[in-house]
């Protein structure tokens, strides 16, 4: 009784941010100290009591919504002892900015406790980082392989390891200019010394045992023999993918069946893994822009924001930072909303597909959507791979005329005032479309009784896993990163979070629906904005020299609230005291891949056809879940 | 009463499936016809049926901010004093910012001096690893590398067909007119005129020179201007690049000075 007394007092004394990280330091005196690198905020927590801390950070504190688990390689940079840290980013559901803890290990032989008995949301992100980086989290119940393949040789993402086709540490390549005889990589030797592997490998005997392991973790040996007598009949295990249309791209679950009913469900990815983080690590900062493009390719516009404003992050860290212009801010959240739209629309349209509505909802939304990927296509020059946001600002104002211009044989030519089409879209067209399109859906009766009660999320389990979007939001937890943690201009829009009651596919259908209604809201707001700042510049600085901008040391974490939920960018910038031309660390929280670690518990239980619209309902694009 | 969302459902389809065909009746014929009008209201935003274009018999002609494979761009066949040369200087920007690093540049040297000359010997983009992000034009300080708009690149064979030589992606300065003028415009006007920016220095720089020796000794300049003849044209130009090299050096470490005192923040 006492006990909790306590609690509750010290829950009121310890408000900010500030006051928690003195409250934890204060409670645990050597074991927790503030982060003091130049440009690092946080604290480092003694990895022996790691599992105390996030405790109490849980329990006593409130910051109960573990977001981001990730792993940095500062192999050089720090002491031996300490070179391998792993990042935890804790919020609270109230909002407000991260706790940001951070465990150290060293290099050789980094064990670390793992986190999953505290945060189940860490599951899949340690996974990753075991298989990235090689770190032992111990007490982990499921410590293989994520991305790559068990037998896979060395950690991908230690510095120290190198790539098929390498060819330098950094881009630019000095092969290119000014002697830049084009050659293949293929031409190049793929094993060569550029590759890491045991001098005694034979490289024809690789073995993936991936799938012996797999198996054997859901207790079955793939040996029948050997079971004899004891040889259960009644469990079936069903391979889902990775070729399979409910997938959404190539991804694989593998589901135990009891009958009919669905015991466990474990998800396989990696299929589309290409280490995009390695790739950012190699790229300069300006470099991985149009690279953020192909994570989540449905959200460009989303993905763009949350890269650039994690760069910026570390560029008001310098003085020569100069603040992104008013109207590229308004350009930016009017293409991230109408991103949103475009993404909903077609996350709708897919779930009904997976419902066995045959395209035909799909298509109507597809309409839809189409006309705002013709407005991106005339302002940024591309349908999806936009790569349209730049540091402080944008890549150009939008266009006077949205025109198409004839060049090529039986050219059709449109040619739309911008102002005039936007408004049109926003104000007429998708409101419009939305109440035909709800009238069509919302109370059919076979999406509901095929919807409502099924893959149940219960909102204490959405947040111990993490979950974010309308994953999170449909389980009645009102978090948005735009109200939690504002960026740009949100703070002056008015809009609402929509959020669902019973956490089930139907919610989430629901609180998507809302989400474009409130987007549309914020667009009509937008509009007027627009017309106010016509002619006013969209790029702080400019070209001049914007191509190689000088970032300096510190890390950042930029995040926004993308169409499926919380997407951030952990970027550390470090190596050179001057500034960094390439990320030395660039990790991608994608809310696809954290988000899937609630589908096997939502599936426990129902039919097979039911883990199709679960999957569904979750809305993943492969692009972001394997990087 | 069950069933009733379902039958609701239906009319939406019902009603999808009559505007396409109101509308094909009220344009009738026109449908076919390349009239603009028609075809703009049954493609934009105030279309209520659905329009199909017949691809690849006609085809939805793509924004002047289209970008799709990057092209160099030359000056026309018909310009007066340098037909067909490259407005690329081979500075090499382009292919330090390309993310892909699908961009290959040869510099040229001159064969005596041994010194680089502002003009690629041999270019290459890999259009298979090219991922259309536009950098190279965004960031060429001589407009010397355009986002293309033809994107129909498909062929047999990727081995021999798709790294692009210097040959293959020259255009003509018209071409990138005629595909983006208001673009070209803008940038007209950033330069200063329609020429590429190092002629408009070199004959900013005579000019200059002309009015110095047009107070010194008036009258046979102003022949020379007057009467622009192949040698006249020719000659200073030669004159005038080694100088402007050395301008643009000095400019060049300037520059780079500067950017190293930013960069020691």
């Amino acid at each position: 009784m006492t006990n909790e007394v306590a609690i509750e007092q010290t829950q009121n004394d310890v408000q900010t941010l500030d006051q928690a990280i003195d409250y934890l330091i204060k409670k645990y005196p050597n074991i927790v100290s503030k982060d003091t690198r130049e440009g690092y905020g946080g604290v480092i927590v003694d990895r022996n009591h790691l599992i105390d801390v996030a405790t109490t950070l849980r329990d006593e504190l409130g910051y109960n919504y573990l977001s981001s688990a990730t792993a940095v390689d500062y192999m050089g940079i720090a002491e031996p002892d300490s070179d391998m840290e792993m990042v935890y980013h804790a919020y609270r559901l109230s909002g407000g900015s991260a706790l940001v803890f951070k465990t150290q290990a060293p290099r050789d032989n980094p064990v670390i406790p793992s986190l999953v008995s505290v945060f189940p949301a860490t599951d899949f992100q340690e996974r990753e980082a075991y298989d990235l980086y090689g770190i032992q989290f111990e007490g982990h119940p499921n410590l293989k392989r994520i991305l790559l393949w068990e037998g896979f040789y060395g950690h991908p993402m230690r510095k120290d390891w190198k790539e098929a086709y390498y060819e330098e540490e950094h881009k630019p390549f000095s092969s290119r200019w000014p002697g830049g005889y084009v050659h293949r990589a293929e031409e190049r030797n793929p094993y060569g010394k550029n590759v890491k592997y045991p001098a005694d490998f034979d490289l024809s005997r690789l073995t993936d045992i991936s799938e012996e392991s797999l198996y054997a973790g859901l207790g079955l040996g793939v040996d029948v023999q050997s079971l004899g007598g004891e040889m259960r009949t009644d469990r079936l295990v069903v391979n889902m993918g990775p070729h399979h249309p409910s997938t959404h791209g190539v991804f694989r679950m593998v589901i135990t069946l009891n009958g009919e009913t669905i015991e466990t469900l474990e998800p396989v990815m990696g299929y589309l893994h290409r280490n995009h983080e390695k790739i950012g690590e190699r790229n300069t900062y300006l470099q991985n822009i149009p690279f953020t493009d192909r994570l989540d390719y449905l959200s460009s516009m989303g993905n763009n924001l949350g890269y650039v404003l994690g760069v910026e992050q570390l560029m008001a860290l310098g003085s020569r930072y100069i603040p992104v212009p008013y109207r590229a801010e308004v350009i930016r959240v009017l293409m991230a909303e109408l991103t949103r739209i475009v993404n909903h629309l077609w996350s709708i349209g897919f779930l009904l597909n997976d419902l066995g509505a045959f395209f035909t909802p799909m298509l109507y939304a597809n309409n839809e959507r189409e006309k705002i990927l013709d407005f991106f296509e005339a302002v940024a020059g591309s349908r999806l791979m936009c790569n349209y946001m730049r540091f402080g600002g944008v890549f150009k104002d939008l266009p006077e005329r949205i025109k198409s211009v004839a060049n090529l044989v039986n050219d059709r030519v449109r040619d739309f005032n911008t102002m005039e089409y936007l408004t049109d879209i926003i104000t007429e067209r998708l409101p419009r479309f939305l109440d035909e399109y709800e009238y069509y859906l919302s109370e059919n009766e076979i999406i509901k009784s095929r919807c409502i009660g099924v893959g149940v999320l219960p909102p204490d389990m959405a947040i111990a896993y993490g979950a974010v979007g309308p994953l999170l939001r449909g389980s009645g937890i009102p978090y948005d990163v735009r109200r939690a943690e504002p960026y740009s201009i949100y703070p002056e829009l008015d809009f609402d979070i929509p959020t669902g009651e019973n956490g089930d596919i139907y919610d989430r259908y629901l609180v998507r629906m809302r989400e474009m209604r409130e987007s549309l809201r914020i667009l009509r707001q937008i509009l007027p904005r627009l017309e106010a700042t016509k002619g006013q510049e969209v790029w702080a600085g400019g070209k001049q020299g914007a191509y190689s901008p000088r970032i300096p040391v510190g890390e950042a974490y930029g995040r926004v609230e993308n169409p499926k939920g919380e997407l951030g960018y952990y970027i550390v910038s470090a190596g050179d005291p001057k500034g960094t031309q390439n990320p030395w660390r660039y990790h991608i929280r994608a809310p696809s891949f954290t988000n899937l670690t609630c589908l096997g518990p939502m599936s426990k239980g129902h039919k097979v056809a039911d883990v199709v619209t679960v999957l569904g309902s979750i809305d993943i694009v492969l692009g972001e879940t394997d990087r | 009463m069950y069933g009733r969302g379902i039958f609701k459902g239906l009319v939406v389809t019902f009603k999808h499936l009559i505007n396409t065909y109101v509308d094909d009746f009220r344009y009738g014929w026109r449908k076919y016809s390349k009239d603009a009008d028609n075809f703009e209201v049954r493609q934009g935003p105030k279309a209520r049926g659905a329009f199909t274009v017949q691809y690849p018999d006609e085809k939805v002609a793509v924004p002047e901010r289209f970008r799709f494979v990057p092209f160099l761009v030359v000056e026309d066949d018909d310009h007066p004093e340098r037909p067909g040369h490259d407005w690329c200087t081979s500075c090499g920007i382009c292919a330090k910012v390309c993310p892909p690093q699908c961009i290959w540049i040869v510099r040229s040297e001159d064969p005596v001096t041994k010194r680089p000359v502002p003009e690629p010997e041999a270019f290459f983009i890999d259009i298979d690893i090219c991922m259309n992000c536009g950098y190279c034009a965004e960031f060429c300080p001589f407009d010397a590398i355009k986002m293309d708009h033809d994107y129909e690149l498909a062929s047999y064979d990727r081995t021999t067909a798709h790294i692009h030589d210097k040959e293959r992606l020259s255009k003509p300065f018209s071409y990138w007119k005629s595909i983006a003028p208001t673009t070209a415009y803008e940038e007209m006007q950033a330069r200063g005129g329609w020429e590429h920016s190092d002629v408009i220095k070199a004959k900013k720089k005579q000019a200059e020179q002309d009015a110095k020796k047009a107070t010194a000794t008036p009258t046979p300049v102003a022949e020379a201007t007057a009467t622009p003849t192949e040698t006249t044209t020719d000659a200073p130009k030669e004159a005038l690049s080694a100088e402007e090299r050395k301008a643009k050096r000095e400019a060049a470490l300037a520059r780079k000075r500067a950017k190293e005192e930013s960069g020691g923040e």
